[in-house]
């Protein structure tokens, strides 16, 4: 008896000791391969010592019968090689001044890339206009979708199929509502300026004037993503109790009063949610704005993305738009961490 | 007269209410509606001016998707649809297939095993997949240049596995979290090992959700442009990015070829919304919002 524990207890030690001098290995071997070798072998060598660590790690966590780390690691190693070990060497990148295209070694520059950044007034003006295009897109949704909801929260004859039909724009591709409003707003075919063109006489260029182009990216997006609020306010609408309308219809309350004293306090949390996951993913609006003009006219709806697209692989300065693109990573950390936290608070007042 | 307002279902609809609601939704539905026209169209009907609600429907731009032979003013022009269309459809099962096989077991084990930590870790994987796709690919494009991974399937599967990982977890750990833990107790009760608790308990009650993780993760890596235009090569390239090139090409837009991809898209799309109704909001928020 006491024989197999002690020898338990050695083989734990041994496999905790492994574990310990393997990522202490890794630790050491890694920065001087990044540093010594060429690109090509220094990526293997890091991956052979990380993959040395998960190894090791696992094998401690079998033998303490952790099945919830055996469980977790193979989706935390692919996680660390493919986003973490990439998102920590482009942080390494932003403190030298490095070009994609270049062969010279990246020098050494410090904070001046996120310096440089920070008082470019190009930088600003993108990220004013990936606010205001934000705010516009994100409150238009909100708007259209809580009304879709309040239409579709009665029951009716058809209400499947005509929810199926309002639900299709969310499950479409950015590439085809880009290319699709493109087609829509073109001056002389498109169905946007033949429209006006009835009242006019004149071809209408919606995309030639900032503000235009600006109305025609926030209508294509928000009309993709109204049907996403929808779903939201839709879940807060049908977990109403019916006995509280009732109720409140005996009482003759005025419809604004049932609104505010009942509906919503239902769907308070899940509008919250709504807007901050609009948000962030309206903060990221690439897809739509690239396909539809480019940003344009000129750079004028260059949303903040697009213009890191644009610096680092047009222009080929890899370092500043790193530098910029985790500042952006700072931002999506930062709302990420509410909209959880919203998450967690809307399950503890369910439970 | 009270009685009877009381007895009355407060979610019936009015009558009128759904010819509101139909016309309401026809009207959003419109932009798909054209799209599902325009794949009908000749090259010139198309482009047509004023539009044709009524013209004499051809098949021709859904023989062009697969034949890879399109006719362009009397010359014959590749469109090469049909090999973008096996990378899109082969990258996609590819990867959700090996994402669903890990993150299923990372959700179960966040699930029913709880770490040091485990909320951390769910906050990071889900933070990954919030990330603006322009700050992950800066560095993987560079990493992929160097050790010659970029325009490989094997790059791009491994990129896409990783993009669906963090929702295949959120997805699953929310569907493991609902089940019922006196079945499994009962189970252990009985001698069944850990391992059998999870096949044999665990897994057949989350088969719905597990198709439900497979069909939104075939969905959102169908539908993915930027990883795909910076990583893909001639040989993978998927439709997005294809269809991205046929917008600025050089020949004028082949608008009723674009509207037949997106149309032969559609029907699949169209039926999970139809059939996943019920899963759709979970789908929609990463498993964040159950209901």
């Amino acid at each position: 008896m006491t024989v197999a524990a002690s020898g338990v207890r050695t083989r734990g030690a041994f496999l905790a000791l492994a574990w310990s001098l393997a990522l202490v290995v890794a630790l050491v071997v890694i920065p001087l391969a990044v540093w010594l070798l060429p690109g090509n072998a220094a990526f293997w060598v890091s991956l052979a010592a990380a993959a040395l660590v998960a190894f090791t790690a696992a094998a401690f966590a079998y033998g303490r019968r952790n099945n919830g780390a055996l469980l977790v690691a193979p989706a935390v190693a692919l996680l660390v090689v493919m986003n973490i070990f990439p998102l920590l060497w482009s942080l390494g990148l932003s403190f030298f001044r490095y070009k994609a295209n270049s062969v010279q070694p990246p020098a050494w520059l410090g904070i001046n890339n996120f310096a440089t950044v920070l008082s470019s007034p190009d930088v600003w003006d993108r990220l004013r206009t990936t606010g205001l295009i934000m705010v516009l897109t994100v409150s238009c949704q909100l708007v259209v979708g809580f009304l879709l909801a309040l239409l579709f929260e009665k029951q009716f004859r058809g209400r499947r199929v005509l929810l199926m039909l309002v639900l299709t724009p969310m499950m479409l591709s950015y590439v085809a509502v880009g290319a699709f409003f493109r087609y829509y707003y073109e001056p002389t075919f498109g169905l946007l300026s033949q429209f006006v063109r009835l009242f006019t006489g004149e071809p209408f260029l919606l995309l030639n004037t900032p503000w235009g182009a600006r109305a025609g990216i926030v209508f294509a997006d928000a009309w993709m993503w109204s049907p996403f609020v929808m779903l939201l306010v839709l879940a807060g609408l049908v977990s109403v109790p019916a006995y509280l309308y009732e109720a409140a219809e005996i009482d003759r309350a005025s419809w604004w009063r049932r609104f505010r004293t009942i509906t919503f306090p239902y769907i308070r949390g899940l509008l919250l949610l709504a807007l901050l996951f609009r948000t962030i993913e309206a903060f990221k609006l690439f897809d739509v704005v690239f396909l539809l003009n480019e940003g344009g006219p000129g750079t004028s709806n260059e949303t903040i993305a697009l213009y890191i697209y644009r610096q680092s692989f047009q222009y080929n300065k890899t370092s500043y738009a790193t530098a910029l693109a985790y500042i952006m990573l700072f931002v999506v950390v930062v709302l990420t961490n509410l909209y959880l936290y919203a998450v967690n608070r809307r399950a503890r007042e369910a439970a | 007269m009270a009685a009877r307002v009381v007895s009355r279902d407060v979610r019936q609809a009015r009558p009128g209410w759904a010819a509101l609601a139909t016309v309401v939704s026809l009207i959003y539905f419109f932009p798909v509606f054209w799209i599902i026209l325009t794949a009908f169209k000749t090259y010139n009907d198309a482009l047509a001016v004023p539009p044709q609600w009524l013209f004499t429907p051809t098949l021709d731009n859904f023989f062009s998707v697969f034949s890879r032979a399109m006719t362009y003013q009397g010359a014959a022009v590749d469109t090469g649809f049909d090999l973008f269309f096996f990378n899109s459809i082969f990258i996609a099962m590819t990867s959700v297939a090996i994402a669903l096989v890990i993150g299923t077991a990372a959700a179960y084990g966040f699930s029913r095993y709880p770490l040091k930590g485990n909320d951390t870790y769910l906050f990071i994987i889900l933070t990954t997949r919030m990330l603006p796709p322009i700050v992950v690919i800066i560095p993987i494009f560079i990493m992929f240049r160097e050790v010659g991974l970029s325009g490989t399937y094997v790059g791009v599967i491994l990129l896409y596995t990783a993009f669906n990982l963090p929702f295949t977890i959120w997805m699953m750990k929310s569907f493991f979290d609902e089940l019922s833990r006196e079945v499994e107790d009962a189970a252990r009760m009985d001698g069944s090992s850990e391992v059998k608790v999870f096949f044999k308990v665990c897994l057949p009650q989350v088969i719905p959700g597990l198709a439900a993780t497979a069909v939104f993760g075939l969905i959102l890596t169908w539908n993915e442009y930027l990883f795909a235009l910076l990583l893909t090569g001639v040989e993978t390239r998927t439709v997005p990015v294809a269809m991205g090139q046929t917008i600025g090409g050089a020949i004028g837009v082949r608008w009723g070829l674009l509207a037949a991809i997106e149309t032969l898209f559609l029907i699949p799309v169209v039926a999970v919304t139809f059939l996943l109704q019920n899963q759709l909001l979970r789908g929609v928020t990463f498993g964040t919002v159950k209901r």
